[in-house]
C-alpha cells in the first residue's frame, strides 16, 4: 500500500475525533475523542517515518503515547474530582470559567 | 495480501472511532476505543514498526484503557442529554469535520512529497524492532527520554493531588458518597447543604 493511504486514513480518524469533541458533552467521551486525535497523529508519524526510511519518527510516536498517558491520568483525575464534588459531568454545565 | 490487511485494519480503526463518538454509554465508547487501538496496532505492523505496535497494545490498550474502565465504573455512564445546547450543533460539527477532512486530503494529495505514492524505501530487517528503537532512545534521544519520565511522574503526582479526598469536605457529602446514587440527587443534596438556613 502506498504511504498516501495511511496518511489519508490518519486525516479521516483525526476528523472523526474532532467531531466527537465538537458534539459530545460528557468530559469522559471528550477525553476518548482526544485519544482518537492523538492516535491519528501517531499513525501519520509512523507512516512518514516509513516513507523516509528513518526510525526517528517512531520514537516521536512513542513520546506522543507518553503525552497521551499523562493527559489521560490528569483528565481522569479531574473527572473524579468533579464527581466527588457532586458537580454535573457535563461540559455545558461546567462553565464558571467562561467569563 | 498487504492491501487486504490494510483495508481490514482501516475499517476496524474507522469503525472503532465512529463507535467512540456515537455510543451513548461511555463504557461502550471505551470498548470501541480498544478495538480501534488494536486495528491501529495492525497498521503499525504493516508499516514495519513492531515496537510501536507492541507498545500500543500493551501500554495503551492494556494499561491506559483499564484506567478508563475503572473511572467509568466509578462515575457511572449515561445521563447525557440528547438535545443540542447550540441549535444545529451536531450538523455544524459534522460539516466542519468534513471540510477539515477535504482540506487535509487536498493538502496531502497535492503536496510535493513524491515519496507519498511509493511504498517507502527498502529497509533492513531490523527496522523498527525493539533493539533499534531502544538504541535510538538511549543514545540519540536520551534527554527527551528522561524528560518524558519526569513528565509521567508529574502527571501521576498531579492526578493523586486532584483526585484525593479533601479533609474539609462536609460530613453530609462523605456519607452520601456511597456508590449507586445518581448525580442529579447528589447535586440536589449539595444545593440543600449550600443554601444557608433561615
Amino acid at each position: 500500500m502506498n504511504i498516501a493511504w495511511y496518511v489519508v486514513l490518519s486525516a479521516l480518524l483525526f476528523c472523526t475525533g474532532a467531531v466527537g469533541i465538537l458534539i459530545r458533552r460528557s468530559p469522559m467521551v471528550i477525553l476518548l475523542c482526544l485519544e482518537l486525535m492523538l492516535n491519528a497523529g501517531n499513525l501519520a508519524l509512523v507512516a512518514f517515518s516509513r516513507m523516509v526510511g528513518n526510525q526517528q519518527g517512531q520514537v516521536f510516536a512513542l513520546v506522543v503515547m507518553v503525552i497521551a498517558a499523562c493527559e489521560v491520568v490528569v483528565g481522569l483525575g479531574l473527572i473524579v474530582a468533579i464527581f466527588r464534588r457532586r458537580l454535573p459531568l457535563d461540559v455545558d454545565d461546567l462553565r464558571e470559567l467562561r467569563g | 495480501m498487504e492491501a487486504v490487511l490494510f483495508f481490514i485494519a482501516a475499517l476496524g480503526a474507522l469503525g472503532g472511532a465512529i463507535g467512540v463518538v456515537a455510543a451513548r454509554n461511555p463504557f461502550y465508547s471505551v470498548l470501541a476505543l480498544i478495538a480501534h487501538l488494536f486495528s491501529l496496532a495492525v497498521l503499525f505492523l504493516l508499516l514495519t514498526s513492531a515496537f510501536v505496535a507492541a507498545a500500543q497494545v500493551v501500554v495503551y490498550a492494556g494499561a491506559v484503557m483499564v484506567l478508563y474502565v475503572f473511572v467509568v465504573a466509578y462515575v457511572g455512564g449515561g445521563g447525557e442529554s440528547a438535545w443540542d445546547s447550540i441549535p444545529g450543533q451536531r450538523f455544524l460539527g459534522m460539516l466542519l469535520a468534513v471540510v477539515l477532512f477535504v482540506e487535509l486530503s487536498a493538502a496531502i494529495l497535492s503536496s510535493a512529497l513524491k515519496a507519498l505514492d511509493t511504498h517507502g524505501p527498502e529497509v533492513s530487517a531490523g527496522f523498527g524492532n525493539p533493539a533499534a528503537i531502544g538504541r535510538l532512545l538511549l543514545e540519540k534521544f536520551l534527554l527527551p527520554f528522561e524528560a518524558t519520565s519526569i513528565l509521567l511522574l508529574l502527571a501521576a503526582v498531579g492526578a493523586v493531588v486532584l483526585a484525593a479526598r479533601r479533609r474539609e469536605e462536609p460530613v453530609l457529602s462523605a456519607t452520601a458518597g456511597g456508590a449507586g446514587v445518581a448525580p442529579s440527587e447528589h447535586s440536589a443534596k449539595r444545593s440543600e447543604g449550600v443554601t444557608p438556613a433561615p
